[in-house]
């Protein structure tokens, strides 16, 4: 199911749906605006803005109590804000899916992005979660269906890094 | 008006007592767990013991998946303000079935009962109405909390109450340490499959 490669939100959102995905938790990014105007037109989608990141691990895990599936949308700088709480799905053996819009590594114009644009992919590892990154339009329906399976499959933290390089370059200018 | 100090084992077996099949409890880490587990260890009730300030997302989270039941999330004032941020978030996603209590010793009872800002001018249940959950109280005595939990099993969520607690340390009382098992007999009593 290939659509425009410039259209890749709406291929995130199909993975989205057939994997069941019911709640959708997000502090918002650029990147992610498109994909979270597909879940929040969806009527069986629950869409969540949070006030910051680590409150949708709790939410996620919430929801995993519950009986539904969930996905965290956030950016780079977000990662750090969720690093503690990542312990939960972990401890829990619970799945715990994220898709980070990455900040700070191509033609980055903010360079306050970079610190953590920098350290995001390290300091999920370091907290034991599975890294697909996306470098190519063409590569993400099938990697962000790789980390669903992973995730929910396997009851794994796994994390979806979408390069910069593909949402294209911000700057102030 | 001076009223008896509110004990925390007395206070969630209070709240507890009269619970019915579809409450489900979710504990915030530390004395609060301890305290519901001394209840009962009842296979409904998820009992955090990590993860600070994420006791009312988890919460949040269950009410979401599980509009039939009524969800009471029991946590401690410590918790509660690492993660104050998460009361705008529910005020707005508005759960009816999502009830939170707050037991405020003004400590930090886990680390040597170092005061929290709550020992200090901070207001708890101001700062829910002022996130915008539409009840929110603060509980100093027994009457007072007789009607809170009459609201917590029948009244309509998102309601937020603080019980000003005793300064005290009744005991540790551990629910299972390991996480995926208490996650596990949670999902099998709640959704008949782990």
């Amino acid at each position: 199911m290939k659509t425009d490669a410039a259209d890749w939100p709406s291929d995130i959102f199909s993975v989205l749906c057939a994997r069941e995905i019911k709640q959708v938790c997000h502090v918002p990014d650029a990147g992610h605006d498109q994909l979270i105007r597909l879940c929040s037109a969806q009527n069986d989608m629950s869409v969540t803005t949070l006030t910051t990141e680590e409150e949708g691990v709790g939410i996620l895990a919430g929801a995993w109590l519950g009986g539904q599936r969930g996905v965290l949308l956030m950016q780079s700088s977000g990662v750090g804000n969720t690093i503690n709480a990542l312990a939960l799905p972990a401890a829990c053996r619970m799945p715990f899916l994220t898709i980070v819009t990455m900040r700070g590594e191509w033609g980055e114009g903010n360079p306050w992005q970079v610190p953590m644009g920098q350290g995001a992919p390290g300091a999920l590892e370091a907290m034991g979660v599975m890294l697909f990154r996306v470098d190519r339009a063409e590569d993400i329906t099938d990697t962000v269906n790789a980390a669903a399976g992973q995730a929910f499959n396997n009851m794994c933290s796994t994390a979806v890094l979408i390069s910069q390089r593909l949402i294209g370059a911000k700057g102030f200018e | 008006m001076s009223a008896a100090p509110l004990h925390r084992r007395d206070v969630v077996r209070d709240i507890l007592a009269p619970r019915k099949p579809e409450l489900l409890v979710v504990g915030g880490l530390g004395s609060p767990s301890w305290d519901i587990t001394a209840t009962a260890d009842n296979p409904r009730d998820f009992c955090l013991i990590g993860a600070m300030g994420l006791a009312v997302p988890v919460g949040l989270g269950l009410a979401n998946a599980q509009p039939d039941n009524r969800i009471l999330v029991i946590t401690g004032d410590g918790d509660m303000l690492m993660g104050m941020g998460a009361l705008a978030t529910v005020a707005n996603v508005h759960p009816r079935n999502l009830m939170i209590v707050v037991l405020d010793n003004e400590r930090y009872g886990e680390t040597g009962g170092q005061p929290t800002h709550t020992a200090g001018v901070t207001d708890l249940s101001a700062i829910a109405t002022g996130a915008g959950i539409p009840t929110a109280a603060t509980i100093r005595s027994q009457d007072e909390l007789t009607v809170m939990i009459r609201n917590i099993h029948e009244g309509d969520g998102p309601a937020f109450y603080v019980v000003k607690i005793a300064t005290e340390m009744p005991g540790t009382v551990l629910p299972s340490l390991d996480g995926a098992f208490a996650k596990d007999r949670f999902r099998m009593a709640v959704l008949g499959k782990a």
